[in-house]
């Protein structure tokens, strides 16, 4: 499991590979929150190499989203799901509270 | 019938998780039914650790496959704490999303994911037991 964080002029990208389950979760929220500690609240979440998330992982995507949002300051959007991963967030019910792009250029240019 | 015991810790999850889908592929279920079946285990088995176990590293997880005419059903056994499924509210996703937590999302995922969904607590552990048809 890799993270990585690229910078751009508008948002910062995160990537994660492999599986993002309790296990790995933290990993993530870590990440996330660094991010966010250093003042930027406009994240694209590139998931073109995530296979699995389970409910912990996308309750760090909700709880990022929160934060992101508050004050209008920014968001989280979700780049290039897989068919499984669309699956997660809609049995977990929480499609709705994403933008969710197929590119991941036209995801860095939402913002 | 294949049965395989795993320590109850989150780095259990993704060995879990082969086991399940090396079962569904098995059975003959298709991708999605297969990421449905091991997305729900997933669910009930972090459950277990932090619910009926109340943490890492304090009990193990049973898990037994069984391939059926109709699809897979999964029986998971833990010996931690019951509980009562009725007392799990469903997530109200009209509220504002500040007010939504994670509380009942595994749960309700499970319900959602599966076919068939039994709970059994008894003297010989707490069980699970979760169906998906081809």
């Amino acid at each position: 499991m890799e993270i990585t964080t690229t910078s751009h002029k508008r948002c910062t990208v995160v990537k994660m590979d492999g599986r993002i389950d309790s296990n790995t979760s933290p990993d993530l929220k870590k990440s996330l929150d660094k991010i966010m500690e250093d003042g930027t609240y406009k994240i694209v979440f590139d998931m073109s190499g995530v296979d699995f998330i389970s409910s912990s992982g996308v309750w760090v995507l909700m709880e990022t989203q929160k934060a992101c949002k508050r004050w209008n300051r920014g968001q989280l959007v979700i780049a290039t799901p897989n068919e499984r991963i669309s699956r997660s967030l809609d049995l977990a019910g929480v499609h709705h509270f994403f933008s969710i792009y197929d590119d991941i250029t036209e995801a860095v240019g939402s913002f | 019938m294949p049965t395989a015991t795993f320590p109850g810790r989150f780095d259990s999850l993704a060995a879990i998780s082969k086991f399940i889908i090396d079962s569904a592929k098995s059975a003959g279920l298709d991708d999605m039914a297969t990421y449905d079946v091991e997305l729900a285990v997933d669910e009930a088995c972090c459950n277990i650790i932090e619910h009926a176990y109340g943490g890492e590293d304090k009990g193990e997880i049973e898990c037994e496959c069984e391939v059926t005419d109709e699809g897979l059903t999964v029986t998971l056994r833990d010996w931690g704490e019951a509980f009562d499924p009725k007392e799990i509210d469903e997530i109200d996703y009209s509220k504002p999303m500040e007010e939504i937590g994670p509380r009942g999302a595994g749960l309700m995922m499970i319900r959602k994911a599966m076919d068939d969904v039994e709970f059994v607590f008894g003297e010989d552990g707490n069980v699970l037991k979760i169906s998906k048809k081809k």
